[in-house]
């Protein structure tokens, strides 16, 4: 049991929101086919000023599963990820997480659902030291009151130091985050999504400028995290893909072009037109 | 409500709409295209006010002959000091406080302390009017029961030409062109040869120039003293935030709106509370649309 | 939280409560020692503007809001005792025949100082509740802010038989029959206000130094990030700010006990601004420095108003073109470089404090 488990027993953590209702069409998770999806999405679309940036994207992720998107830039990559996590709504069309439709949810109620994002460019408290980035992620004394009273318990202090370790952060707590590497912050807010222990993460270009060796390890740890959890990443590195994909969605132009595996994506005569023609 | 009382109310309503847009039409620029906090441009005014003053001063002493036309030259006076200070302010002054809009107000805030201090001392704490041109005073019998006076009329053919003026500037002249290539797209406007130091002065000082109209104009119905700037800066900002920031537009739009509705409004209850109702509703539709009347809804 | 011990700040608590409880009543003589109270009268306000601004990136310049309620409500109680049994007189002035029922409860102290504590209160954490879950930026806070200020001058100004218009309430007598214009009920004024502000400014730095303080911190530098970690960053900022409103409310009651009276000029605009700076000059990350930035702006303003009296608004205005421009630590950055010397120390950058 870990302390986060500890915690919400012992009934220190925000209870979780009131489920909204369903929206319409949405089968309820009971139906067995419904349960191993974690994450539906169907015919969404978001316009910006005319421009249909997501368009008729329809879009399914199972339990466990660790799906990469890849396609080119402007293909909607981003902003599918931003209306899952809320902070784009979309102009029509669902999201159902485990069932529950995160449309009307608002960012923070999504993250206590279960759902973490890790953005394009690395998102840490860049004034805050490396153990207070963490401290701060974890999901308990949300609330005035809480973050008034929150202290740092030996087993919060446990809990921190376990996932630093786990992001290879273990001996730069005391760091102002701020002067972290670029990778070290991708690693650092890919700890804060874990401290919360989300069944969903959403990475956003998580190697985007790491170097080879880092590739490897982050490789090796989005490996480690995907077990018992869901995952979707971004990427464009192609190499890094195929080491951790094993299904691929490829975007383009706000919809779906061609969904299979790393050598099925590459050999389709669509995708290759997308990347290589004009 | 009578006809001719209907159209008198209506007549007020668009002379409060050019005064607010002339007001409000200098801050757009800078704010809304620049992106700049100008807490000053009352004082940028109110210096245009005084160099009206000046000018009229001038002409008394050494041209009395030539009273009736001295405004015009009081404007042109008033601009070209407004343009030239605008200009200065922004190289010596305001650049260095780009991208940090807070520090921006607050620092402009401290320089509209300055100039109010510097007003003071130089021309007095007392008000200071102008005299107004004969073929100005009295008023337009359009028919026996509406009167529209002289001077709200001059100032609304004015205001008409300013932006008549002002849009041909941004969007019919080569130098508007490259104002708002800088205004979309720094980076690639300074790539393709565009001197964006320039731009941005020449840029701050048209607003500052509308400020000095504005100022000039305003002497044909009130008196000057170093408070005067003041007393607008706060309603002009509301007119352009309440217009959304970036559409010289919707300023125009809100103007209107906010002008129409006050005068309406001061027919039926006092002016203060007028003016409450004004500020609480301005708050309100601001809730709902935080950018203003109109906006364009990009990716953030 | 931290496990550095740093001795700095109790440090400067000390010395500013041997300052204000100790020195200042020895050396001055009654009346200045009045405006000493004053100035503390804003000095709460200050502490508001260090949690809201410096630590969470909000920047209202509507205080004179709340600090106005404040003010006028304690003055409505006072003037009601000192006019009774008959109607306070602006009110006879402008032929109001009955007292309006808002006064009311004024008539009670334990109603005016539960009014005064929850009334602005409630307001600045519903108004801004909404407007923060709007994601209205700074800038527009900061303007629509001014905008309140604004509308309520002119309300306060406007409804004279209500509120003493322009001239404001003045000529008070008593207190629950205690005499307050004496020399004597001054001093103890003086040193119940001390004693509220080193509570309020203890309570400040006890949430800067919690969880809640290091997330305002995350809020002003990176809100998205923040919300996406599962907080309610609206609530938060709301919270934050109602407590500001309610530090001003208590400052406004001070200050209507130790001037003696209340005029719309402390609600408006250029009053709020002013507030602002007390904040910036003294430090607007550090509580204690915004208490001295404030003794210490009001001190100048006096002394120059009197002595030279066309240098106030060039010092002014100077003064805030200087903090922003290039000390946006204030005082209390430049005491913190000289602790540096003998003893490191981290400072939450102002780096980030400007942006909206």
């Amino acid at each position: 049991m870990n302390d986060f488990a500890i915690a919400s027993a012992v009934g220190l953590t925000e209870s979780p929101p009131a489920t909204s209702e369903l929206a319409e069409g949405a089968r309820p998770a009971s139906t067995p086919v419904q349960a191993q999806r974690i994450l539906q999405i169907d015919s969404l679309t978001v316009s910006f000023d005319g421009i249909k940036a997501v368009n008729d994207l329809s879009l399914a992720v199972d339990q466990d599963e660790l799906r990469v998107i890849i396609g080119p830039n402007g293909a909607g990559k981003t902003t599918l990820l931003d209306m899952i996590c809320g902070k784009t709504r979309p102009t029509s069309g669902s999201i159902l997480f485990k069932g529950q439709d995160l449309r009307r949810l608002a960012e923070h109620q999504i993250v206590r659902a279960g759902v973490g994002r890790k953005f394009q460019t690395p998102s840490v408290y860049e004034d805050l030291s490396v153990i207070e980035n963490f401290e701060i992620s974890i999901p308990q004394g949300q609330g005035v009151f809480g973050s008034l009273l929150f202290r740092r318990t030996p087993s919060v202090r446990s809990r921190i130091e376990h996932v630093a370790e786990q992001v290879f952060l273990a001996d730069a707590l005391r760091r102002k985050a701020g002067q972290l590497s670029h990778g070290q912050k991708q690693w650092l807010e890919i700890g804060m999504l874990l401290i919360h222990d989300p069944q969903l993460l959403l990475l956003d270009e998580p190697v985007a400028g790491m170097s080879a060796r880092e590739r490897e390890a982050t490789a090796e740890l989005l490996d480690r995290i995907a077990r018992g959890r869901s995952l979707i990443v971004i990427e464009h590195d192609m190499d890094f893909v195929r080491s951790i994909a094993r299904r691929v969605t490829v975007l383009h132009q706000g919809r779906v072009l061609s969904e299979g595996s790393v050598a099925q994506v590459q050999s389709d005569p669509r995708v290759v037109d997308v990347y290589l023609g004009h | 409500m009578s006809f001719d009382i209907a159209v008198m109310q209506f007549f007020n309503g668009i002379s409060l709409f050019t005064i607010l847009l002339l007001m409000a039409g200098g801050l757009a620029i800078v704010f809304g295209l620049m992106g700049v906090i100008n807490m000053a441009h009352g004082e940028l005014m109110a210096l245009g006010a005084y160099m009206t003053y000046l000018t009229a001063r001038a002409f008394e002493l050494w041209a009395p002959s030539w009273m009736g036309v001295y405004i015009f030259f009081g404007i042109a006076v008033a601009f070209a000091t407004t343009f030239v200070l605008g200009y200065l302010l922004e190289r010596g002054f305001i650049r260095f406080f780009y991208k940090r809009p807070l520090d921006t107000l607050l620092a402009t805030w401290g320089l509209s302390l300055i100039l109010q201090q510097a007003y003071r001392s130089i021309f007095g704490p007392q008000e200071v009017s102008v005299p107004l041109a004969s073929w100005l005073s009295g008023a337009w019998n359009v028919t026996d029961g509406i009167q529209l006076p002289l001077n709200r009329l001059f100032i609304v053919g004015l205001t008409f030409i300013v932006a008549v003026g002002v849009w041909m500037v941004l969007y019919r002249s080569a130098w508007g062109i490259r104002v708002r290539a800088v205004m979309q797209n720094r980076a690639m406007s300074g790539a393709v040869g565009i001197d964006t130091n320039r731009v941005d002065a020449l840029t701050f000082a048209l607003g500052s120039g509308l400020a000095g109209i504005a100022g000039s104009v305003f002497t044909m119905i009130g008196s000057t003293n170093p408070g005067t700037g003041q007393l607008y800066i706060i309603d002009s900002f509301i007119v352009v935030v309440f217009g959304g920031v970036a559409s010289l537009l919707g300023t125009a739009f809100s103007s209107f709106a906010i002008a129409q509705s006050q005068t309406t409004l001061e027919y039926l209850m006092s002016g203060s509370m007028a003016k409450v109702t004004i500020l609480v509703m301005v708050i309100v539709a601001l809730y709902f649309r935080p950018s203003g009347l109109f906006t364009s809804r990009v990716r953030t | 939280m931290d496990a550095k011990r740093d001795f700095s700040e109790p440090l400067a608590y000390a010395a500013l409560a041997v300052l204000l409880l100790l020195v200042l009543p020895q050396t001055l003589d009654d009346f200045r020692l009045n405006l000493m109270g004053k100035y503390l009268a804003f000095a709460f306000v200050a502490v508001g503007i260090v949690l809201t601004w410096g630590y969470g990136g909000i920047l209202s310049l509507g205080q004179g809001i709340f600090f106005g309620a404040g003010g006028y409500m304690m003055a409505m109680f006072l003037k009601l005792e000192a006019s009774a049994p008959e109607l306070p007189d602006f009110m006879v002035w402008s032929s109001v025949e009955t007292l309006p029922t808002w006064w009311v409860p004024f008539r009670s102290l334990g109603a005016t100082v539960a009014l005064i504590l929850m009334v602005p209160t409630l307001f600045a954490w519903g108004f801004s509740y909404l407007v923060f879950r709007k994601r209205v930026g700074g800038v527009y806070f900061a303007i629509v802010t001014l905008a309140l200020a604004l509308t309520m001058t002119v309300l306060i100004i406007g409804q004279q038989g209500d509120t003493g218009g322009a001239n404001g309430i003045t000529d008070f007598r008593t207190m629950l029959g205690w005499d307050i214009l004496s020399d004597e009920a001054k001093r103890t004024i003086y040193f119940a206000q001390v004693g509220l502000l080193l509570a309020a400014m203890l309570t400040a730095s006890w949430i800067v130094r919690s969880r809640l303080g290091k997330l305002l911190i995350a809020i002003r530098d990176r809100e998205d990030r923040v919300r996406f970690s599962g907080y309610d960053t609206a609530m938060i900022k709301a919270a934050v700010f109602a407590f500001a409103a309610l530090l001003s409310a208590v400052g406004g009651a001070m200050y209507t006990l130790q001037a003696g009276l209340i005029a719309p000029g402390v609600v408006g605009v250029v009053s709020s601004v002013e507030m602002v700076i007390y904040a910036a000059v003294g430090g607007r990350l550090s509580v204690v420095g915004a208490v001295v930035g404030a003794l210490l702006v009001g001190f100048l303003k006096s002394w120059l108003s009197e002595s030279f009296p066309e240098a106030w608004l060039f010092f002014l205005g100077t003064l805030f073109i200087l903090v922003v421009a290039v000390l946006p630590n204030g005082l209390a950055g430049i005491a913190g470089r000289f602790a540096h010397v003998w003893r490191p120390k981290e400072v939450p950058s102002a780096t980030a404090a400007g942006r909206p």
